[in-house]
């Protein structure tokens, strides 16, 4: 082997760090025949050409991943996304999985909740508990981590809009649990920029939803370092139809996007951008999906370098957590989906992700019931102990075909993210529709492969068969939907009404001005004033974006 | 007018919060690739928003997308919003994630048709300009 003076200072630095902090699972990773299985494999002739395009894990430009030793020394966190009905169900679930062996918990949102309505407002009918738990004051969020001590797991909360909102109550939780607030770890998901093109849960229009993020990345540098204050997501625009390289570029240009707005309110990029995190989706076509993964983490620590000039590796890691695709999963023998969930969990922990969720297999027509939610669970657990793909870092590197995948990834979706900086940036071609058009086109597309036949999917346009009986569906009461609401009008009679109406008098104010808003939510929050309170005084400063069809 | 000359004209909707339209969105422009003259609504519509557009746009047949669980709920009440407009007779079709134990209740509540996952487009394209043609026959007896 001919070496490279980057592989020894590699070595010396970023392995040797990484080994004593974190050592490896074993003390020796070997086969079934007892041969040792290579830490990292790496080419015959370390080049130049190879460390400028693919390196050292844990080393820029992170192709081969964000850690030296990667799921040798950690695997990766199993995060099943839960939450349904009321804060007291879902709070048994959350026990159910952690008992299961889950390592992080993932909080769903009903609709209501993640736009910034309570379970009262006329507009809620319907949808209460539905797509997930009914959060409408601090009393459901104290209910909802009822028993789950914060400082000992990790919580993702998928919401965007009120994202401001939630993360306050959980910080008021975890203050009256005692537990101190450096030590909470997690995310919000608070990516906004893609609601617009593909998720749907937009509330203000994208500027004063800039405003409220940046607030969020400064007060949480302050007092919750550890926690991520964004996951940027693609997940939901490859979900909306988009193709794998629309998929990285867009992420990435709403990536630069935040980047920019915080920098413009004066933040120091060195400071937030390692709380940047990001969140894909992982579809069936396996190698392209292992490809992307690897063009997307170098295309951004290319763009946060040479961009922007981070200079910490941290702001330069791209660490992301992935579901597998819920648009792929077929309400046709449902069995197949645990099938296609297997490989394209397989392409997520070959692409290097930090946590993954596996959809159900049920996830076609209904919320997953416990028992589908279980083999889910199973199929990341048989990857991770029994394939041996988590025992060698970035497995797939050197091949003639993932490489050139990767690059040409990186390249098209560089393209693309030049194209819409030319045209004024992405809040621009949100507002003219250039983004929705690219997706909608692209969905369009492919729909129409499956329909002509040139694309199969197994049991819907080829080998069909005769249903089996209908499957057992998990459903939410209807009086879910009663409940809560009796719930949130006891809440409102035994609050403090007096100091509610101060702290939205006070965050009206705030709004109005240049002012943090977190401080003002917060205190709002603890006197239990609701969600849909605080969004309303929001609504009546900022007003509201509307989809235009 | 006469039917042949007469281009059908429908509503494709999102009724309630979700936000997931590439459904409604893909059915719509397969829609007017077949010929048909298609409004979307953009998301997050109420069903009195729905049926005051059914009614504005002249349209001779609704299709409602969901796919959050609150088909039950939103679905009759857009027919129901179309009777307190006076169009009761514009029908409406739906589709999403809705488990096959539901259509009986959807169906006697008024939907007409209702698809899921894996439908093949032309049997909704064929229901779409079936609902479409008996509304402009029963208009025209009416």
């Amino acid at each position: 082997m001919t070496k490279h003076p980057q592989l020894d200072s590699w070595q010396e630095n970023e392995l040797q760090k990484s080994l004593s902090r974190f050592p490896e699972r074993k003390a020796k990773f070997v086969n079934h025949g007892g041969q040792e299985i290579p830490r990292v494999a790496l080419p015959d002739t370390i080049n130049d050409e190879y460390v400028k395009k693919l390196g050292f894990p844990g080393r820029y430009p992170f192709t081969r991943g964000v850690q030296p030793t990667m799921y040798r020394g950690r695997l990766w966190t199993m995060r099943q996304y839960a939450g349904f009905s009321t804060a007291a169900d879902s709070n048994r679930r959350y026990r159910y999985l952690l008992d299961q062996g889950t390592t992080g918990l993932s909080v769903a949102f009903d609709l209501p909740t993640q736009i910034g309505y309570d379970s009262d407002d006329p507009l809620s009918s319907g949808e209460v508990g539905k797509v997930g738990v009914a959060i409408d004051s601090l009393a459901d969020m104290e209910m909802l981590f009822d028993a789950i001590p914060l400082d000992k797991v990790s919580t993702s909360m998928t919401i965007n809009a009120p994202a401001a909102i939630l993360l306050a109550m959980y910080v008021a939780v975890a203050e009256k649990q005692g537990v101190a607030l450096e030590k909470l770890q997690g995310t919000i998901q608070n990516d906004v920029l893609k609601e617009y093109v593909a998720r749907g849960t937009y509330i203000f229009p994208p500027r004063p939803s800039l405003r409220l993020i940046t607030n969020i990345f400064k007060w949480c540098a302050e007092h919750t370092p550890a926690f991520n204050t964004i996951s940027i997501s693609g997940y939901h625009i490859r979900e909306a139809g988009s193709t794998a390289v629309q998929e990285v570029a867009l992420t990435l240009a709403n990536g630069c996007t935040y980047v920019q707005a915080a920098l413009d309110a004066g933040l120091e990029l060195d400071v937030f951008a390692r709380r940047l995190a990001f969140f894909f989706n992982s579809s069936s076509d396996l190698l392209e999906e292992v490809a992307k993964f690897r063009a997307a983490r170098r295309l951004w620590a290319r763009l946060m370098k040479e961009r922007f000039g981070a200079k910490k590796p941290a702001s330069l890691m791209l660490r992301f957590h992935t579901q597998t695709a819920g648009h792929t999963l077929t309400a046709q023998q449902i069995d197949n989906n645990i099938v296609r969930v297997t490989i394209q969990a397989l392409a997520a922990v070959m692409g290097g992700t930090q946590s993954l969720h596996t959809n159900s297999r049920d996830e076609a027509l209904s919320l997953p019931t416990e028992a589908s939610v279980r083999t889910a669970l199973r199929t990341q657990q048989i990857i991770a102990h029994e394939s041996g793909v988590a025992n060698t870092v970035d497995p797939l590197a050197g091949s003639y075909y993932i490489e050139q995948l990767t690059d040409r990834i990186e390249q098209q979706a560089l393209e693309l993210i030049d194209t819409i900086d030319k045209s004024s940036g992405v809040v621009a071609c949100i507002e003219n529709g250039f983004i929705q058009r690219k997706i909608e086109n692209a969905s369009y597309a492919y729909q129409q492969e499956i329909e002509k036949g040139e694309r199969i999917i197994v049991g819907v346009n080829e080998f069909q068969s005769e249903e089996e009986n209908p499957p057992e569906l998990l459903r939410v009461n209807p009086q879910v939907e009663e409940a809560q609401i009796a719930n949130l009008a006891l809440v409102r009679e035994q609050r403090d009404q007096t100091e509610v109406d101060s702290d939205l008098q006070r965050l009206r104010d705030a709004a109005r001005s240049d002012d943090n808003l977190m401080p003002h939510i917060l205190a709002a929050v603890k006197h239990y004033a609701t969600l849909g309170e605080i969004c309303n005084v929001l609504r009546s400063v900022f007003g509201e974006y509307r989809d235009r069809g | 007018m006469t039917k042949e000359t007469r281009k059908h004209r429908v509503l494709i909707a999102k009724p309630g919060l979700d936000g997931h339209d590439r459904g409604a969105k893909y059915i719509a422009r397969t829609l007017r690739d077949a010929g048909f003259e298609v409004v979307y609504t953009g998301i997050r519509r109420t069903p009195e928003e729905i049926a005051a557009a059914a009614v504005q746009e002249d349209v001779a047949a609704i299709g409602l997308s969901s796919l959050s669980g609150a088909h039950l709920r939103l679905f009759p009440a857009v027919v129901e919003a179309l009777r307190k407009v006076a169009a009761p007779d514009i029908p409406v079709l739906g589709g999403g994630v809705i488990p096959e134990e539901d259509f009986t209740v959807l169906k006697e509540a008024g939907i007409a048709e209702i698809f899921t996952p894996g439908t093949p487009v032309e049997k909704i394209i064929a229901a779409f300009s079936d609902a479409c043609e008996a509304h402009y026959q029963k208009r025209n007896i009416g």
